[in-house]
């Protein structure tokens, strides 16, 4: 009879190495981790602007009526849009400026579309911190530079809607926008 | 924090010293779900459902504080914001039926939760408080369940909350008034769906507040047991952390899995079509039911159809249902049998199987027409419910012979209890890890 030869049951906890229970463990925890991200995701994008407010996207504008020296405010995205015809005085004053001498340099062409210089456009929120600007409405101050006049902070804009004195850091926003016809805008 | 061989929180990170010094926070998350708090050995999964209950309650409250960022309580417009979370809110449809599905899956889990007390007798002493306070959470459940389905205003809203104020106007002399207070009105309107909202988002957080004291008073003596027996020495408990933050993970998995079936799959098995037809004050649905977790109870509330003595039926069947829940608070105080766990009395398991098949039936007549035969069985079996609580517990606990108990939870698990391997785990040198 051989001699017996008796292998000591290994004890599968002593094992060195990576065990088993750590590849369950790591598994585990790593699937939850992941799934818990991913749940943020919907958590999270939940508090973006919903369908019915990006269906929002544009808006006609009929500007027949508006005459020479004249603005109107529209409403595009439940911010007032600033839609002004300027008075070749007005176009003079801007075209007369120093480009080099602005905070935010654009010329009176640049935010205007070509053959149609004296429609300026802009959206009626301060690039400071949003307040709406005085200048639009009849009899309104109109600034030092005879454009926008923003109350809350003192923004100085010209009649270009440029940026001229105050804290604003840019010009006055020209949005997205096209003529439909000669008297109709769509912007957005 | 119950047993003295509960392991020490002694944190190594300087950071955490610091914190301990200042905010021991983490001490108290070490003895209350980590290391520190030894639990039975013997759990089985059916002491998963209360760590399932704190994930429904957190999953409610989370979905619903984002609906309410969506949902307009104005019965002008209430459900059309509804529909606008559907159709317009980014993941508002999940959101909904997340929240919807989520009030059903909760309701799953707590009658586990209680059915499982009730079969090992976790309501006896010294863990009356602990059943007490599940009591007072479960009905605090109930009025959020409800005011939460009124709030989407289509016909079972409406028709909902119309009865359910109802069943106040039973009462006599203040009846009426006490319903015309609740409403704010005559009938279910704006003041009665403003305040159904605002109630509907502070009750969560008061179930919170119970939930803690819950947990604390379930602390105090540790949980009960598959045997019932309590705990005598460290070979009959293990830490909570890892051996049961492990287990619950596990049923946490199973949970969500299910509960995705339904959110994803069949989001509106649960509920009522008749809810997605915008709230009529002049036509009442065919079929009025409550949503499935109220059955039982309704089925109760509509037994009652006759006069009893100078009682109005209407009164009784109000009172037989609050009473069937009510009753609960006294249940420690009706089973005296000196036995805990279902497991080791003979007689008590078998009456338990009885009460919830009958618990079923009232849900079956609960959910269908109010004609016969589920009148009548409605009858019969509300008639066992009570008389499982007031008459069949006190007997049975008087009469019956309880089966042999083992020494301990050590020896019910290994068959004796002296070579207890945990137990003699922190003697030994080297650590004995179970793989």
């Amino acid at each position: 009879m051989a001699d017996e030869v008796v292998i000591p049951a290994a004890d599968p906890a002593l094992e060195p190495g990576v065990r088993r229970r750590d590849f369950i463990n790591i598994a585990a925890v790593s699937a939850a981790a992941i799934g818990g991200v991913a749940t943020l995701v919907p958590l999270i994008s939940q508090m973006n602007p919903s369908a019915d407010v990006l269906a929002e996207s544009s808006v006609e504008v009929d500007i027949a009526a508006i005459q020479p020296g004249q603005a109107i405010k529209a409403i595009f995205r439940k911010q007032p849009v600033f839609i002004r015809n300027l008075t070749p005085a007005e176009i003079a004053a801007a075209e007369k400026v120093d480009i080099g001498s602005l905070r935010d340099p654009q010329t009176l062409a640049e935010r205007t579309k070509p053959g149609k210089t004296n429609w300026l456009i802009t959206m009626g929120v301060c690039t400071h911190l949003g307040c709406v600007p005085l200048g639009a409405g009849e009899g309104e101050n109109r600034g030092e530079f005879g454009g926008y006049f923003c109350p809350c902070h003192g923004s100085q804009y010209d009649t270009a809607a440029r940026i001229r004195k105050g804290p604003a850091p840019k010009n006055l926003e020209v949005p997205v926008y096209a003529f439909s016809s000669d008297t109709v805008v769509k912007i957005g | 924090m119950s047993f003295p061989w509960a392991q020490d929180y002694t944190p190594r990170a300087p950071l955490m010293q610091w914190l301990d010094e200042k905010l021991p926070l983490p001490r108290l998350l070490h003895g209350a779900i980590g290391a520190g708090y030894p639990v039975p050995r013997n759990l089985s999964y059916m002491w998963n459902f209360g760590v399932l209950a704190g994930f429904c309650l957190v999953l409610q409250i989370v979905t619903g504080v984002i609906l309410a960022m969506h949902y307009a309580a104005n019965q002008a417009i209430a459900f059309n914001s509804v529909e606008h979370i559907m159709r317009d809110v980014n993941w508002g449809w999940l959101m909904r039926y997340a929240h919807a599905n989520g009030a059903s899956a909760f309701f799953v889990v707590i009658y586990m939760h209680i059915f499982r007390g009730l079969f090992y007798g976790s309501y006896k002493a010294p863990r009356e408080m602990v059943w007490l306070l599940g009591v007072v959470i479960f009905l605090l459940l109930m009025a959020t369940g409800f005011l939460g389905y009124v709030l989407p205003w289509g016909q079972m809203s409406f028709w909902g909350a119309q009865v359910i104020t109802g069943l106040f106007g039973a009462i006599p002399v203040v009846g009426e008034p006490i319903q015309h207070w609740l409403l704010g009105g005559y009938a279910p309107d704006n003041a009665a769906l403003n305040r159904f909202f605002s109630l509907h988002f502070l009750l969560p957080f008061v179930i919170a507040g119970v939930v803690i004291l819950h947990i604390w008073a379930l602390h105090i003596n540790g949980s009960n047991n598959p045997t019932g027996i309590e705990v005598k020495r460290e070979s009959d408990t293990i830490p909570f952390h890892p051996y049961y933050t492990a287990k619950d993970g596990f049923g946490l998995g199973v949970f969500l899995i299910v509960y995705a079936a339904f959110v994803f799959f069949m989001p509106n098995a649960l509920g009522h079509a008749d809810n997605y037809i915008p709230a009529n004050p002049l036509q009442t649905p065919a079929l009025i039911v409550p949503e499935w977790y109220f059955w039982p109870f309704y089925a109760i509330l509509r037994s009652f159809t006759q006069d009893i003595l100078f009682i109005p039926a209407k009164l009784m069947g109000v009172m037989a249902m609050f009473s069937s829940i009510l009753l609960w608070f006294i249940l420690p105080w009706l089973d005296k049998s000196p036995v805990r766990s279902g497991h080791y009395r003979p007689l008590y398991r078998k009456f338990f199987w009885v009460l919830v098949l009958d618990v079923l039936v009232l849900g079956y007549c609960g959910g269908s027409h109010a004609e016969e035969p589920y009148l009548m069985i409605s009858q019969i079996a509300t008639a066992y419910y009570f008389l499982h609580f007031l008459v069949i517990l006190p007997i049975v606990a008087s009469l019956e012979r309880p089966d042999p108990l083992p020494y301990s939870i050590t020896e019910a698990v290994l068959g004796h209890d002296e070579h207890a391997v945990l137990g003699a785990g922190r003697a030994v040198p080297a650590p004995v890890r179970v793989n």
